[in-house]
């Protein structure tokens, strides 16, 4: 019998968010995001980030007010959010419906010795992105949720947002390409075509 | 005699033309997306911006959001644009690891506070950081005091920003802006 509390593991919740995942366009936050995305595996479409805390939701704002037909999913982890927490209401405001927000919320600043992050004491991040004026916003905790969620991103049902509960386990780091002109030119290739490396 | 000073002084100065040269400048250069705190020395190119149909003008709540975001246009194929004053220079100096060490374009328009003629002495610290906290950083900067040369100040910048994938900052010296006096303000 599986425990019906149990926390969910982050790489089963990563696996889901990008089971075939077609043309998703994937902003990884710093650290344990990054290790996941990369652990589900290595992608053009993907901008795993190695550094610039607070950057991920923004990334991915701009990169889906410049695709509007493409869908954005911005996965990053719960320190890394509130360290721009600021940038919700700055997206809420334009609201485009292609981009997904999925926060892994282990409650923990995971790279740095597992300290508590304000999450641990019960600071909502869905209810402030619902204050911000995200409409679909939402705490998730099972595995089902998380399939509801991944169909969202995939359809472009946003601006979606959601804190997703996770076990705070050290897991093996999975890395992708640390270069950033390797990781940004090759996104722009796949995104983009072959024009991109010529402007 | 004081009737006429009187009158010579609430006469509309004429406006300068340089805010709309930059608007113009940017078209031509492709921006289609305004990341912006606002400053009143951007107002009218805010203003401009905003009228105009083709451009997305954000408003963000701390200007080193706005580096992350034209990282995402960036990515995604647009041009941007930041717009912000000098003491939000500071706020963005570790965002800017993100388009140095990714070679990315960054175009960062920058109305000083803390220079010539300023009367706040709180604006002193980070307006007289500013050149050296971007170049400590690799953001290439141009500093502009005459207004008949802001236009071709911001042309160059966004040519050698988009053209050669680097962070550009124009600053934009208080000569240009006209420097505030709340004193006298708070006089009347």
């Amino acid at each position: 019998m599986t425990n019906p509390n149990a926390l969910l593991h982050r790489r089963d919740v990563v696996n889901e968010l990008l089971r075939d995942r077609a043309d998703l366009l994937v902003i990884a936050g710093l650290g344990a995001p990054n290790w996941d995305v990369s652990a589900a595996g290595d992608h053009p479409n993907n901008f795993p980030l190695w550094g610039a805390m607070g950057a991920a939701a923004m990334i991915g704002f701009g990169l889906a007010l410049a695709q509007p037909k493409r869908k954005v999913l911005v996965i990053t982890g719960d320190g890394e959010m509130l360290m721009n927490i600021g940038s919700l209401a700055s997206i809420a405001v334009e609201a485009p419906k292609n981009l997904t927000i999925a926060v892994l919320d282990n409650e923990r600043f995971g790279e740095t010795g597992m300290q508590k992050t304000p999450t641990a004491s019960g600071v909502d991040l869905a209810a402030i992105a619902t204050a911000c004026g995200i409409r679909t916003s939402r705490i998730v905790r099972t595995m089902a949720e998380v399939t509801e969620l991944r169909d969202f991103a995939h359809e472009g049902r946003g601006t979606v947002f959601a804190q997703i509960k996770i076990n705070p386990e050290a897991l093996v780091f999975v890395m992708p390409p640390a270069d950033g002109v390797i990781l940004t030119t090759r996104f722009r290739q796949s995104v983009l075509g072959d024009e991109a490396l010529f402007n | 005699m004081a009737e006429a000073a009187k009158s010579r002084s609430e006469a509309p100065a004429a406006l300068p033309t340089w805010p709309d040269e930059i608007y113009h400048v940017l078209k031509d250069a492709g921006i289609r997306q305004v990341a912006m705190v606002p400053d009143a020395g951007h107002s009218r190119l805010i203003r401009s911006f905003e009228a105009d149909p083709e451009t997305r003008v954000v408003t963000l709540t701390t200007e080193e959001e706005g580096v992350a975001m034209l990282a995402g246009a960036w990515l995604g194929g647009e041009r941007g644009v930041l717009l912000l004053q000098s003491s939000g220079v500071g706020n963005c100096i570790n965002m800017l690891s993100l388009p140095v060490i990714c070679h990315m374009p960054l175009l960062m328009i920058v109305t000083m506070r803390g220079d010539w003629g300023e009367f706040n002495p709180w604006q002193i610290p980070m307006g007289q950081g500013t050149r050296p906290s971007l170049e400590a950083m690799g953001v290439i900067v141009n500093k502009v005091d005459e207004p008949d040369l802001v236009a071709s100040t911001v042309q160059g910048a966004a040519h050698l920003a988009f053209n050669t994938w680097k962070p550009v900052a124009v600053l934009l010296g208080q000569r240009v802006l006209g420097a505030k006096n709340f004193k006298e303000l708070a006089r009347k």
